[in-house]
């Protein structure tokens, strides 16, 4: 267990008694926990590291009762986290030593399919891929895919902004998602964005994708549904070294094709996922794409033809195109089983979601290898390779005293050398509490300021996620006091040994 | 002044460029300390757009411009926000890509600050994107003169609030823009136009269905009378969707959609009154507004000449799920774009306030008390 939180971000002076008393007139019977017991399965969310009991669980029914439970905590300053299927990667829900933890889980209806006008109007706690199989009976479905979406509910994708094995091509949460009605601490409604394609005056769906629970609780949300693509085509490269698999992404957006997925994986990964789902991968191949083109069947064929003479060109000796949907699908299911196959291989793993631009890939590479043998932890790497978002699964034994410590250590030197390079700490599971030092490093403190004072646009009080996402700047002195900024490291001409 | 300024030569092309933010944030920190607003401006080609002041001093960042990086094989392009449009399309049309948003060149003008800060998009918006959809990350200065910089050059950045998309559309009340990174896509192999006689609503539905069946579409507008229609994407496709589709191929399909999105077709002459623009939900029937009326973004925006009662198109504009601009013209002293309610008011002064707590950057011109 780690003790993550610091002293100024549980500073508040909460009453218990006084805040279950309310919460009983505020809620229905069934929808308040208070008992260790039964607030046990809310203690971590999908990074099970970081574990801490919150005061109370409340689980509202009904928006009116979301909207009692935050103007009593707003009248009590008793801090809120919200969570929708508890599968953050980086402990955004973790639950707040003084605060109330407010499960979304009971607002799991799908409002309406519009399929004339291609919207969802879904609760937040509707899974990600209940949405798509809504859609299924009309030909659509909702484009963003994270590797959860078996059960990452859809309020959860739009606090951290969600990705997915298909954005280089169709977007992130932030492009798929138009309006969502939300209940502010004051436990006031309103709604954000609209069906239409702008909005008068400031995106403030911009500011609240993303934004970790940290500005509002989202009690609605209305998706963009896109066509499933006429035809799809799969096909898997392998190649005899890393470096050559890194440029011939390149090579391929160079060529102007933008594939609906490109993914890349090491040789541990490919062996891992080989031996537990038998997809047919070349064990041998130093690193696999596996590349998905998709949209207008006629175009498809020329670009699939076009595809396969630029792989062969750029140092691929072995390209298989999947004949059947089976095979396709099996050549997805490697790589969608990437982090189980990697669970079987050991007790643990810890999952980092650098981004990098991608022509530093195989720099990285080298050194996060550098880094693996200097700290004897294995790293296995999945990377979403169109838009050089970096997921290495450093393996390590919980029950051995100090590999946690030393992988979460190992994982953030990884994380800083995302940002030495141009890129960035979180590509798409979000800062949470785990990432929260190495936003030092990203951000120097005006722009820590300025994102301090954008959360106190929406949350005067400071009362939602408290020390999350955004660290105080006191963290940060502490942390960072000899990190590099861009580069740079402060006080360049002082000499350091 | 110039001592803090360089010459930067972008390698592969004739372009330059010069870095004056250190100048450019030095002006805002003393006008945030003098209390003087400050009315940014670039090329100017859109300086009838938002409420129109007259107070203050004007801070010109045309002359902060140049590309700074342009990685075709990342797909990201980098440039100061006084860089001219025609410029990031030259070096783009170079490695056959292209902005995919697709701006208004107004006159020919426009810089990239411009563009991101109007969060304009060209025809192609409900296909390809807006302009707040392909910014990556940005550097502004906010209105005590700070210079920070938000998101970055990859695809996939959450780390902290999406800053740099908030901008979109700002107007620049929340900060001086100075350096945008965009998203860029390859350009398309080709382009086809059709015309066909259909009427509006039932040629939008008809747009969508082609659209599911996979054709590439890019651009359908309606002028009253004719529906017309893009695809853009490889020859074969083209010619297999010309076949499907129909209607009357229209020669010089380029310049066509260009003069709709610079407003250069005859429609947009301004002898006819103000100008608005109606922002509906997918397939609205827009055939209750009152022509003359230009129907692009599939029917999603709906361009209106002649004086109107403002209220009450506002009103019908609202009851459709939408929100109507005064786009040009008309009456620039009172509100030009559509009233928010009381609780989103309240999240635009607070935003106000965290940005610019002095209320020195553009002032009035998104809304009067903004």
């Amino acid at each position: 267990m780690v003790s993550v939180y610091r002293q100024e971000d549980h500073a508040f002076e909460v009453d218990r008694e006084a805040l279950i008393q309310g919460l009983r007139e505020a809620l229905a019977a069934d929808n308040l926990l208070i008992d260790d017991e039964s607030m046990r399965p809310f203690e971590c969310d999908g990074l099970s590291a970081y574990r801490q009991m919150p005061l109370v669980v409340a689980l509202p029914s009904s928006i009116e009762e979301v909207q009692a439970v935050l103007r009593l905590c707003s009248r009590l300053r008793v801090p809120v986290v919200a969570r929708g299927a508890g599968t953050s990667l980086s402990a955004g829900a973790l639950p707040h030593p003084q605060g109330v933890l407010l499960s979304l889980s009971r607002f799991n209806q799908i409002l309406s399919i519009d399929d004339r006008r291609r919207l969802a109007k879904v609760q937040p706690g509707v899974r990600n891929l209940a949405i798509s199989e809504a859609a299924a009976p009309y030909g659509l479905y909702y484009a963003p895919d994270p590797s959860s979406q078996i059960t990452c509910s859809i309020g959860g994708n739009v606090a951290e902004n969600a990705g997915g094995v298909h954005c280089l091509k169709y977007g992130l949460t932030v492009h798929n998602v138009l309006s969502v009605t939300m209940v502010t601490m004051e436990g006031e409604l309103v709604t954000l964005g609209s069906e239409a394609l702008d909005s008068p005056g400031y995106d403030l769906m911009a500011a609240i994708t993303g934004s970790e629970g940290m500005l509002g609780v989202i009690v609605d949300v209305t998706v963009k549904l896109l066509p499933q693509p006429p035809a799809r085509e799969v096909l898997l490269a392998g190649f005899a070294d890393v470096e050559t698999a890194g440029n011939a992404v390149a090579g391929i957006i160079a060529a102007g094709i933008i594939p609906g997925g490109l993914e890349m994986m090491d040789n541990p990964a490919i062996r891992a996922a080989e031996d537990f789902v038998h997809a047919g991968y070349p064990v041998d191949a130093a690193a696999i794409l596996i590349c998905e083109l998709d949209g207008n069947p006629v175009e498809l064929q020329d670009q699939l033809d076009k595809l396969c003479a630029l792989l062969e060109r750029l140092g691929s000796n072995d390209i298989r195109v999947a004949k059947t949907p089976e095979e396709q699908a099996s050549f997805w299911a490697g790589r969608k089983a990437a982090f189980p196959a990697v669970g079987r291989i050991s007790p643990d793993y810890y999952c980092i979601d650098g981004t990098i631009p991608r022509k530093r890939l195989a720099e990285v590479l080298r050194r996060m290898q550098e880094l693996s043998e200097e700290y004897g932890q294995r790293v296995v790497n999945v990377f979403h390779a169109g838009d050089g978002n970096l997921h290495p699964l450093v393996l390590y034994d919980g029950n051995v005293p100090g590999e946690f410590d030393r992988t979460e250590e190992l994982g953030g030197k990884i994380l800083e050398l995302c940002v030495e390079v141009g890129g960035t700490v979180t590509g798409e599971h979000g800062v949470g509490m785990e990432k929260i030092n190495q936003m030092c490093v990203q951000f120097p403190e005006a722009e820590i300021t300025q994102f301090h004072a954008l959360k106190a646009a929406f949350d005067p009080q400071g009362l939602l996620n408290p020390g999350k996402a955004i660290p105080t700047l006191s963290r940060c002195a502490e942390f960072g006091a000899m990190h590099v900024h861009g580069g740079q490291l402060p006080h360049p001409d002082i000499p350091r040994f | 002044m110039a001592g803090n300024s360089h010459t930067l030569t972008f390698p592969g092309s004739s372009m330059s460029g010069q870095d004056i933010s250190r100048e450019l944030a030095a002006r805002v920190s003393e006008a945030c300390q003098s209390g003087t607003a400050i009315a940014i401006r670039g090329s100017g080609s859109k300086d009838f757009y938002g409420r129109s002041v007259s107070v203050g001093e004007t801070l010109a960042i045309d002359g902060h411009s140049g590309i700074v990086n342009y990685e075709p094989t990342e797909l990201v392009l980098t440039a100061r926000a006084g860089t001219p449009l025609a410029e990031l399309d030259e070096a783009l049309a170079g490695e056959g890509q292209q902005m995919p948003f697709d701006p208004p060149r107004f006159g020919g003008g426009g810089t990239l600050g411009g563009a991101i800060a109007t969060g304009l998009s060209g025809p192609g918006r409900p296909w390809t994107g807006s302009a707040r959809d392909m910014v990556l990350g940005l550097r502004l200065i906010n209105g005590r003169g700070e210079h920070m910089r938000f998101g970055g050059e990859v695809m996939k950045n959450v780390a902290g609030y999406d800053v740099s998309r908030l901008m979109a559309g700002a107007l620049g009340t929340l900060g001086v823009l100075t350096e945008v990174s965009l998203k860029v896509l390859p350009r398309p192999e080709a382009e086809l136009g059709l015309r066909l006689e259909i009427p509006a609503l039932d040629g939008f539905s008809q747009v969508d269905a082609w659209f599911r069946q996979g054709q590439p579409i890019t651009g359908a507008a309606h002028d009253g009378r004719h529906l017309h229609l893009r695809l853009s994407g490889a020859r074969s496709t083209l010619q297999a969707a010309g076949q499907t589709i129909g209607g009357e191929h229209v020669p010089e399909v380029g310049a066509w959609w260009a003069a709709l999105r610079d407003q250069e077709l005859p429609f947009f002459d301004g002898t006819a009154g103000p100008l608005w623009r109606i922002s509906v939900p997918p397939l609205t029937d827009g055939s209750g507004f009152e022509g003359p009326l230009l129907q692009d973004w599939n029917g999603q925006q709906l361009w209106l000449h002649g004086a109107r009662d403002a209220a009450a198109l506002r009103q019908r504009a609202s009851s459709l799920g939408g929100h109507a601009v005064c786009f040009r013209g008309g009456d620039r002293e009172g509100e030009v774009f559509h009233p928010l309610a009381a609780p989103l008011q309240a999240f635009h002064h607070r935003l106000k306030q965290a940005f610019d707590p002095g209320g020195i950057l553009n002032p009035g011109r998104l809304f009067a008390d903004l």
